[in-house]
């Protein structure tokens, strides 16, 4: 957040070294972490590292002018989403590793492998896309709205303005996904048990 | 730091991507899910230092959909386990033609 707020004005040419090393830092820990999650036997190691990957993540969320997206991702994602995963992997007990064979076969890897190269392709195909530079704000212009107004408001403004109607029919859904997960959880053949 | 950001983007994508075809474990191919929702936020943050911070709302929305998502999909899993005592995706072929 320091290095950020050094940022603001400068061209792009002369961020902070020390901003750069740390932003290459925390997104080459995100991509191992990620690749430790995909190939790790145990369930919960695989959890633990994905966890690993939502911290990087938010880390680099911090540095990109988004604080409040960063505590939320800690807390939302790694905090309550991962606890959720690793809860129904311990009530499920499937914690020990090499139980089942898990993953799949030489053919199916190697096929994985090549739609991945192709996607990653594509993706980087699409992200040379030229965009207008008169959508484009000024360089800066994040991190000094964070400066003057703190770092909920640029978030809170557009959710509370534009977007209201989408943010109330975000109720709803929750709403429904509760209502499902619990009919989905429910223990079947309760009156077998009575 | 866009650019950087959207190659950390694309490459965390991918990554779940090959998880989710090469696992057969429900709930780790579950969260390889959440690896590209993931990304796909990384991206709608790196946009939103540039473009405005809608993109960040949009964050929020993935967030509370991602929730909801994990939510409903881990009770069917749990209903799956309960019915089949497996997570293996390779056992659960109801819809196999």
């Amino acid at each position: 957040m320091q290095a950020a707020v050094v940022a603001p004005g400068m061209p792009h040419g002369t961020l902070p070294l020390l901003y750069t090393f740390h932003f290459y830092l925390f997104g080459f820990i995100a991509i191992i972490s990620a690749l430790l999650f995909v190939t790790r036997k145990s369930p919960v190691a695989a959890a633990l590292w994905l966890v690993n990957t939502m911290f990087c993540l938010a880390a680099l969320y911090v540095m990109l002018d988004a604080q409040f997206i960063g505590a939320i991702q800690v807390l939302v994602y790694a905090g309550a989403i991962m606890v959720v995963f690793l809860f129904v992997i311990m009530l499920l007990n499937l914690g020990q590793a090499g139980t089942i064979s898990d993953a799949r076969g030489l053919g199916w890897k190697l096929t994985a492998g090549a739609v991945s190269v192709v996607m990653l392709a594509q993706i980087f195909a699409l992200t040379r896309a030229k965009t207008p530079i008169n959508l484009t704000l000024p360089q800066g212009f994040a991190a000094r709205q964070v400066e003057q107004t703190g770092a909920i408001a640029p978030v809170a403004g557009p959710l509370f303005n534009e977007y209201l109607l989408a943010f109330e029919v975000t109720s709803v859904l929750l709403l429904a996904a509760v209502v499902g997960a619990v009919i989905l959880g429910k223990q079947r053949g309760d009156e077998h048990a009575r | 730091m866009l650019a950087e950001a959207l190659f950390f983007s694309a490459v965390l994508f991918t990554i779940g991507v090959f998880g989710v075809l090469i696992r057969r474990n429900a709930i780790i191919v579950f969260m390889c899910v959440e690896l590209m929702l993931n990304a796909v936020n990384l991206t709608f943050v790196a946009f939103a230092q540039s473009y405005g911070a809608a993109g960040q709302v949009f964050v929020f929305f993935v967030m509370t959909v991602a929730a909801a998502e994990a939510a409903v999909g881990l009770a069917i899993i749990i209903a799956l386990f309960r019915h089949r005592q497996t997570v293996n995706l390779q056992n659960i072929n109801l819809l196999k033609g």
